[in-house]
């Protein structure tokens, strides 16, 4: 239960992107601070999806573009490729940047309206005068024939005259277009419909296939996450509950808020009778004030007073499954039994 | 502010239709049309849509983003906007024609006979009037009640909806709550006067799933105890999945599936509605599992394609198809209905997708991708 702690990490020398005991917050006007993202360490190595999911305002966000240094981290190492990117200031950090890449949740509204298709993806080859100009135009017209744009009808056009799955493969073009070593993909699928969802998680998986690229894939709905990562990590407030292989993760969650999450899924199935299925009341605490000790506790079925007094830390629950709860679930629980209510100070 | 309270010469809330038939399904519509007139032409949002909806009934209505679920609703429920818009056919509620009546014949019906649960509570909530205001609103306004009764029932419809110290909360503003308690207290108002028939379009899109839960939770429990009838207009199958009794699946401006619920998904007959929950990632599955997908996008409802609408898409498509539109027929049993020529599971679509296998379809293509798993995802 959101708990902190870096006993999932694995050597330095083998991740491309490790953050270690990450820490983002916010000044308020009141003096008050927002705890947006605490102590939170995780690793990726090269190739591989990183899954982040987490309710909204669980700092999944926050996460991601403390990555890219905006904002900067209030403190934390971000490690990329051996660099530490918080010790990076002016040019040296631009000169980093384009070996990560953003795509965010909004493809409309994340595309400049006032460019052309063209300009648009072509915009970061400019400014590194990656090659020359007709280099250049060549490199964008098979950057969207890669992710299925046709390119003689496209270039002169504007963002508006594009559907959303459209906008967002732009968008994706727009990324791949210097190459990058790690792409965060910020909700890129949750203002699709399914039908185009569908399309952009293919393309996502060709790409990364044919470019070797690592990804920190944030989203909310579960099983999307399933299907992306070869890692999912589950947050909290700002912190981490559950770390694993999505297919353990899913399968045999050992963390009551990542079970809750998936009671909560609405399955596309006539039998569940979803009203039976334990789900979590309440809402998210306010970050704020979060609560004491362990963070889910206010929310949690199998909550004791331990969790308010000691923080719990991430711990190898299973070989590559790592969980944060002083109770975690059985083991071999089945993923959507209910976390009994009388478990709660075993 | 004060309302002028409404005639009480007119319908009376709690009544039905003078003129109602006692076996009248709630809702009947039939052939509803809606055409937004634009410079491009008009759009056809609704395109012929027919169905009935008993009391105590749960009916989603399903699709993807402009395929005219939303506009449906709207159009039943007379809130369209008043210009350039084109509607004809039947709505009737009890038996009674209500298809042509105007905002000021439909206004005594608001609230009290249909009410609407709209997706985004922030935009929807009236940023500045306090929740008591707006709870008690309709309560001043169809009944004849006096403003301290109207408090005392806002306060026990929050209590019903779930809300935690009520009285507190009634002199609070929208921005001071949570998605999910804004959403709580637009489900307040839509049920405060009692409505037979409640639409909730997309009621729970703008929520996290864990609040999402108890939304469709709430909204179930307060439709088995109100025995209200219920319209849940969705993007997400797995919304509707366990939650409703029958599913009309909406695809161009046309009701192209009509079953119920289990049948819809164990035996789905209508191409459209087969991709459609073929491209919904599953929990069950393996990580990286290839999706489903439908190639294209849906239509342009300015100059829809000729036929089937679907057709342009479809993994069953035939020459049939592209000349002649299906209509909607039920099958032998009556209750299972679909727009298709060659319907999925019926041995003329089976040839239809085989021979379409042999030429080569994209479409086919599109749907074969998801039965073999990709090796080349995992690194």
């Amino acid at each position: 239960m959101a708990g902190s702690g870096t006993a999932h990490l694995r050597p330095r020398d083998e991740s491309l992107l490790r953050l270690e005991n990450l820490v983002v917050e916010f000044p308020t006007r009141g003096g008050g601070r927002v705890h947006a993202v605490t102590d939170v360490s995780l690793d990726i190595k090269r190739g591989e999806t990183l899954g982040l999911v987490g309710e909204s305002g669980c700092g999944k966000t926050t996460a991601g573009r403390a990555v890219m240094q905006l904002p900067r981290p209030t403190s934390g190492h971000v490690l990329f490729d051996g660099t530490d990117l918080t010790t990076l200031r002016g040019s040296s950090l631009r000169r980093a940047r384009p070996q990560l890449q953003m795509i965010f949740q909004d493809p409309i509204s994340s595309l400049n309206p006032r460019r052309k298709v063209k300009d648009i993806v072509s915009e970061g080859l400019d400014i590194w005068k990656a090659a020359d100009k007709t280099n250049r135009a060549g490199k964008v017209r098979s950057l969207l024939d890669e992710v299925g744009i046709d390119a003689d009808a496209a270039l002169d056009r504007h963002p508006h005259e594009f559907s959303g799955g459209q906008c967002q493969r732009i968008s994706i073009a727009r990324a791949i277009a210097m190459e990058p070593k790690l792409i965060i993909c910020d909700e890129p699928v949750s203002a699709l419909d399914v039908s185009v969802q569908a399309q952009i998680i293919n393309l996502l998986d060709q790409l990364k296939a044919r470019y070797g690229l690592t990804m920190i894939f944030i989203a909310h709905d579960l099983a999307v996450v399933k299907n992306v990562s070869d890692i999912v990590a589950v947050m909290y407030l700002g912190k981490l509950c559950e770390i694993g292989s999505p297919d353990e993760l899913f399968r045999s969650p050992t963390h009551p808020y990542t079970a809750a999450l998936l009671s909560a899924i609405p399955v596309p199935d006539p039998e569940t009778k979803p009203e039976e299925l334990p789900g979590v009341g309440g809402e998210v605490p306010s970050p704020l004030n979060p609560p004491s000790g362990c963070r889910f506790r206010t929310r949690c079925p199998r909550a004791a007073e331990r969790c308010a007094q000691e923080e719990p830390k991430i711990r190898e629950i299973k070989p590559r499954h790592y969980v944060a709860c002083h109770f975690p679930l059985e083991v071999d629980e089945a993923p959507v039994t209910t976390p009994s209510s009388d478990g709660a100070g075993t | 502010m004060r309302f002028r309270r409404r005639n009480r010469q007119a319908l009376d809330s709690a009544d039905r239709f003078p003129s109602a038939p006692p076996d009248a399904p709630l809702l009947e519509v039939g052939d509803l049309r809606t055409y937004f007139e634009t410079d491009r032409g008009s759009v056809r949002a609704v395109d012929g849509v027919t169905l009935s909806l008993d009391r105590g009934r749960t009916l989603g209505i399903v699709g993807e983003s402009g395929c005219g679920k939303t506009v449906l609703s709207r159009s039943i429920m007379g809130l369209l906007p008043k210009h350039n818009v084109i509607r004809s056919g039947s709505v009737k509620l009890e038996g009674q024609e209500i298809g042509n009546w105007g905002p000021d014949q439909m206004r005594p019906l608001w609230g009290t006979q249909m009410a609407m649960v709209f997706q985004d509570p922030m935009t929807s909530l009236n940023p500045v009037m306090s929740i008591g205001h707006q709870i008690t609103e309709p309560l001043l306004y169809h009944f004849d009640i006096s403003s301290g009764y109207a408090r005392e029932l806002a306060v026990a419809l929050l209590q019903s909806v779930g809300i935690p110290e009520p009285d507190r909360r009634l002199k609070q503003y929208p921005h001071e709550l949570s998605g999910g308690m804004r959403q709580r207290v637009m489900i307040a108002i839509a049920i405060a006067c009692g409505p037979k028939l409640l639409f909730a379009d997309e009621p729970t899109t703008a929520l996290d799933v864990t609040v999402q839960a108890q939304i469709l939770d709430l909204l179930q429990t307060q439709q088995r105890d109100r025995y209200m009838a219920m319209m849940l207009v969705t993007h997400d199958l797995g919304v509707v999945a366990g939650r409703t009794d029958d599913i009309a699946v909406m695809y161009a401006g046309r009701v192209v599936e009509r079953a119920p619920t289990k049948v819809l998904f164990s035996k789905p007959r209508m191409p459209y509605t087969e991709a459609l929950m073929a491209s919904i990632p599953k929990l069950g599955d393996k990580s990286h599992t290839r999706l489903a997908t439908i190639p294209g996008r849906p239509p342009n409802l300015i100059n829809p394609p000729k036929g089937c609408k679907f057709s342009p898409r479809c993994a069953y498509v035939q020459d049939k198809c592209r000349v002649e539109e299906p209509p909607l027929i039920p099958d032998a049993d009556g209750k299972h209905e679909f727009a298709c020529w060659f319907p999925v599971g019926t041995p003329e679509g089976r040839a239809a997708f085989e021979s379409n296998k042999q030429a080569g379809l994209t479409a086919v293509e599109a749907r074969l991708g998801a039965e073999t798993v990709s090796a080349d995802g995992v690194s």
